[in-house]
């Protein structure tokens, strides 16, 4: 079948089995292998990017269910060489160690800071459950998405770095331009 | 340049691997895409123990796609390959053949019978489906009582029995210490419980993978591994490949915590595949094949005896061990529970003590390290068992434990396993600990909870733990009948423009090296934190090494760095000496720079390293370069210790287990870099409290594994842990010249005691002396609501044995 895909802001036409799921489509057409996979139950979320704004698991969409979608991947986030004020908050709170979540964690701390803006200890651990981390324990990933979420406060930091609204955080993760 | 530079050793240094981690621009192995390479698909045994009479792969061959379907006859005709395991525990060791495919027996679920090779990876896959395998089922063997039994199928008919070894240590035959039966005969209180080890998933994120690329003048392997170096020497001697053709690459690596030290099958299939074909080839696995053949940790039934006087002093200690190897045996695995010999007698005084462990093969996976390997179940048995003793004594598990903990003036102290631990301070860890927990105010909530019988009742547990790490000095490991050395090695290579290239033997796979070796570098040498390049995991570029495992980096690595940059310093001496014109004697170095004695006159280690590099004005037969490189091998372990402090909420209702508070006092001695250093502690910890309320790998009575996907083996994820809180304090180590001790392994060998400690305790006025781990809330609500033999007891069988966890709760 034939796809559009519009991928960290580069359209693809593309022939694809019907078979063929997002992140086997990210990886081996496209190159985008910065999104991993982690295991085959949907569980770990490794592989997490956001389609039209919101996250999924791009192991259970099909690549035909995102044609004609805007998918952001983790390679998509910074742009001519500023990072996304997450990926940020990450390195400065040590929120990673081997990094192979990392990719999935980070998009799904913007979709769930798209949400709730202002989100405690127990909403960010309720909201980074459907993605599992092997090496840190959670405890500065926590820390960093609480510490994201000040940076991006409305007024916090320089303009570009502003989330003008929760949808605007997930459909433009760079950042508001 | 500034006066001085402040130290970087020391500094909560942000990571340099971040920058590529945090922006997908990251190079796993799975994400390697040669010219013409084609992808190996592995078709797994759906039985535990059964004899193939035919494989037909006919089918498969003619299939889209598919350029090659290779069963053992075709990889292996004359049988010989067999895993390399580089243990031999004891001479008399059974050491069945592992192959890289099965030819006519399949020993466990999930053990390879035939190979794919095709275009991709999915099509490779679809050709699996077309192999027709002709299985004629054999009794499966599970649990390790039941594979001792006298009656008992054998997993491995040829060997005549299903022990692999038994490894003894006597205090009083080694002359450590007294008699332990001495003891039993004579001691007021002799207490003696059974506690069981479930087996437990690695389950690093990464999926196993490897890529081997034929086409060049070496063999070039990137793996997915903690182990590169091991890999090339192993690989070659067990393909028969020489080994200067083969190059091994370990690119970044998704997590390892022992999972990942091993020769795979898988490994070998690719480097044999590749040659066959003159093709690059792939494997990558899917999760449920990590979880069904990559091998599984801890499982053992422990026995222990513990000896004291009424007034609390220990007098002896005896461990008897039941170890589950699984089907095979892994690169170290028979050697997992040694590790754990010399740490269960832990931070006491213990005057007399015996050590004895069974080796046993079942038809499961196999099992081999997991972060802690061998010294988690040892802390997790004296541990429990010194609760234990507190009660029957009716004494504070923390007075008890201070009674006969080594104190800090008796350092150094060679204990009854015959280790002489360089220094600690337990009791300043505690008392830290026991302040930051607020542990009076807690007995005093527990107390009324109890009173008032409150549903939600509270418990304390403790842990204060010691471990060996830094693997290894090469003596000892030799008498251990270990396979290879305990050193690792380093290099410094100083370009013409000053900046630095470190090269070391070390592995990382999450831990930070780059960081933290940039950190020593830039001490020793005097140079910017930023002008330290951290090169690692090729075979290539860091010609030699043991790599990463058994917190030794830091320990063992780390220091090699050390003694590269103190060569590198000295060389450099002799050229700025003749540069200044003056006697080396006269020059100190400081802060990157060389000074002569009492004066201003001064030259930078980077003028030196130019003047080097030109090379036009340098002593008499002195060669034109400071690089150098040092091989260190440690004279002793190092002993990090701790005080673990956990409170649970048991709800005795609905046996469901909260931790309310967990502090962790860790002295890991001096510290290089306190971001990674907490970091390790919080994962740890994560990994250690899983092993006591979430995880265990199971399998059911056919020796199929019912936990195979992260669907059924539970992980825990942010909304199922705490935070916790975490201190330190800091004696250094005596025995390298960083005071350094390693924290890799420390979280996970303290938490999982002191959290069983906490349930056992807030439900223990319900008669209840032991859960099985994990405490789930079945087991939990099993323990208080019908006592305590339907806890499950330490039960029958190891870990993932029959004994596991079934339908009707764990009781018996």
């Amino acid at each position: 079948m034939r796809i559009t895909v519009t991928v960290d802001g580069t359209q693809y036409t593309d022939e694809v089995e019907p078979r063929t799921s997002l992140v086997h489509y990210l990886r081996e057409t496209l190159g985008k292998v910065g999104t991993v996979i982690g295991c085959d139950t949907s569980n770990c979320g490794a592989c997490t990017v956001h389609l039209d704004g919101h996250s999924v698991k791009s192991c259970s969409v099909l690549a035909v269910q995102a044609d004609g979608c805007e998918v952001t991947t983790i390679e998509g986030l910074a742009r001519d060489g500023r990072l996304h004020p997450v990926q940020q908050a990450f390195h400065d709170n040590h929120a990673l160690q081997c990094g192979f979540c990392t990719p999935g964690m980070i998009m799904q701390s913007i979709d769930l800071l798209a949400d709730d803006p202002d989100p405690d200890e127990k909403a960010i651990r309720e909201g980074l459950e459907g993605n599992l981390c092997r090496c840190t324990g959670y405890q500065n990933i926590v820390r960093a998405v609480r510490d994201a979420a000040d940076h991006m406060r409305p007024g916090a930091g320089p303009a570009a770095e502003r989330v003008v609204s929760g949808e605007a955080a997930g459909k433009v993760p760079a950042g508001g331009e | 340049m500034t006066a001085t530079i402040e130290p970087e050793v020391g500094k909560a240094r942000t990571r340099k691997e971040d920058a590529r981690l945090i922006t997908g621009r990251t190079r796993w192995t799975d994400n390697i895409a040669l010219p013409g390479m084609l992808h190996i698909a592995v078709l797994r045994s759906p039985f535990a123990h059964a004899r193939i009479n035919s494989v037909d792969v006919s089918a498969a061959r003619g299939m889209p796609g598919v350029a090659a379907v290779y069963t053992a006859a075709d990889l292996d005709p004359d049988g010989t390959i067999g895993m390399p395991c580089a243990w031999p525990v004891t001479p008399d060791m059974k050491h069945p053949r592992r192959p890289v495919l099965a030819a006519d027996q399949v020993n466990f679920a999930g053990e390879g019978v035939a190979a794919v090779v095709a275009r991709s990876a999915a099509a490779a896959r679809d050709a699996l489906e077309a192999i027709d395998v002709d299985y004629e089922e054999l009794p499966v063997v599970l649990g390790l009582e039941n594979a001792l039994a006298e009656d008992a199928p054998l997993v491995h008919e040829e060997l005549g029995t299903n022990r692999n070894a038994l490894w003894v240590f006597d205090s009083a035959e080694a002359g450590t210490g007294a008699s332990v039966q001495d003891a039993i005969d004579t001691s007021e209180v002799v207490l003696k419980r059974r506690f069981r080890q479930q087996r437990l998933v690695p389950a690093f994120m990464e999926p196993r993978s490897c890529v081997v690329d034929p086409t060049g003048p070496q063999i070039v392997m990137w793996s997915a591994t903690q182990v590169p170096h091991i890999l090339k020497t192993m690989a070659a001697l067990t393909l028969g490949i020489p080994e200067h053709k083969l190059r091994v690459i370990a690119p970044d690596v998704g997590g390892g915590f022992g999972g990942k030290i091993a020769v795979h099958p898988e490994e070998g299939l690719a480097l044999l595949i590749a040659q066959k074909l003159g093709k690059p080839v792939k494997w990558t696995e899917t999760r449920s094949e990590t979880m069904l053949t990559s091998h599984h940790g801890r499982d053992q039934i422990q026995d222990i005896t513990i000896t004291a006087r009424r007034d609390g002093t220990l007098t002896g200690l005896k461990v008897e061990l039941l170890a589950d190897m699984g089907a095979y045996l892994g690169l170290v695995g028979p050697g997992i529970p040694l590790l754990g010999a010399f740490m269960f007698n832990a931070i006491y005084k213990i005057p007399a003590y015996h050590f004895a462990c069974t080796n046993v093969f079942t038809n499961t996976t196999l099992t081999d390290a997991y972060r802690g390997a061998g010294r988690p179940e040892a802390t997790f048995a004296i541990e429990r068992i010194m609760d234990e003793l507190a009660v029957e004594l009716g004494m504070d598990p923390l007075e008890l434990r201070e009674r006969n903990w080594i104190k800090h003036e008796e350092f150094p102290f060679t204990t009854v396993a015959g280790l002489t631990y360089d220094s600690g301070n337990y009791e300043a860890a505690t008392e830290r600990a026991k302040q930051l927990f607020d542990y009076d105010g807690l007995r005093r909530e527990q107390a009324e909870r109890r009173d008032r019988d409150d549903p939600v009742q509270l418990g304390i547990g403790v842990s204060t733990f010691t471990e060996m790490c830094g693997l290894a000095p090469s003596r000892v490991l030799g008498s251990l009948d270990y396979g290879a050395g305990g050193w690792e090695h380093a290099a410094i290579r100083m370009l013409p423009t000053g900046k630095v290239e470190v090269i070391t033997g070390a592995s990382a796979h999450g831990q930070g090296h780059e960081t933290a070796w940039s950190q020593i570098v830039a001490d020793q040498l005097g140079v910017p934190f930023e002008d330290v390049e951290v090169i690692h995991g090729d075979t290539q570029s860091s010609p030699k090494g043991l790599d990463t495992y058994g917190s030794r980096s830091l320990v063992v690595g780390g220091i090699a760095v050390v003694k590269a940059a103190e060569k590198v310093i000295s060389k450099a001496r002799t050229i700025a000496a003749h540069l200044m014109e003056c006697s080396p004697d006269d020059l100190e170095f400081g802060q990157g720079r060389f000074t002569v004695r009492g004066t201003d006159t001064s030259t930078t280690i980077q003028e030196v390293v130019f003047a080097t590099f030109t090379a036009h004005n340098l002593p008499d037969g002195v060669e034109p370069t400071v690089d150098s490189d040092a091989v260190y091998d440690p004279e002793n372990f190092s002993f990090p210790h701790g005080t673990h402090l956990c409170a649970a909420e048991v709800d005795t209702e609905t046996g469901r287990v909260q931790l309310r508070s967990y502090v962790c006092v860790d002295d890991v001695g001096a510290v290089v870099n306190p971001l990674i250093v907490e970091g390790q502690v919080h994962g740890g910890l994560a990994q250690g409290i899983a092993q006591a309320l979430f995880e265990e790998a199971v399998f059911n009575e056919n020796g199929t594994l019912t936990t195979g996907t992260f669907a059924d083996y539970l992980l825990p994820s942010a909304a199922d842990l705490p935070s916790f809180t975490t201190a330190r304090t800091e004696t250094p180590s005596t025995s390298n010249p960083l005071g350094v001790k390693g924290v890799g392994e420390a979280g996970t060998i303290a938490s999982t005691p002191a959290v069983v400690n906490a349930v056992v305790d807030a439900i223990r006025r319900y008669g209840i002396d032991d859960v099985e781990m994990p405490c789930s809330p079945m087991r939990v609500w099993s323990a208080v609501h019908r006592g305590r033999t339907a806890a499950g007891g330490a039960g029958a069988e190891a870990g993932g044995g029959l004994g596991s966890i079934d339908a009707s709760g764990g009781a018996q």
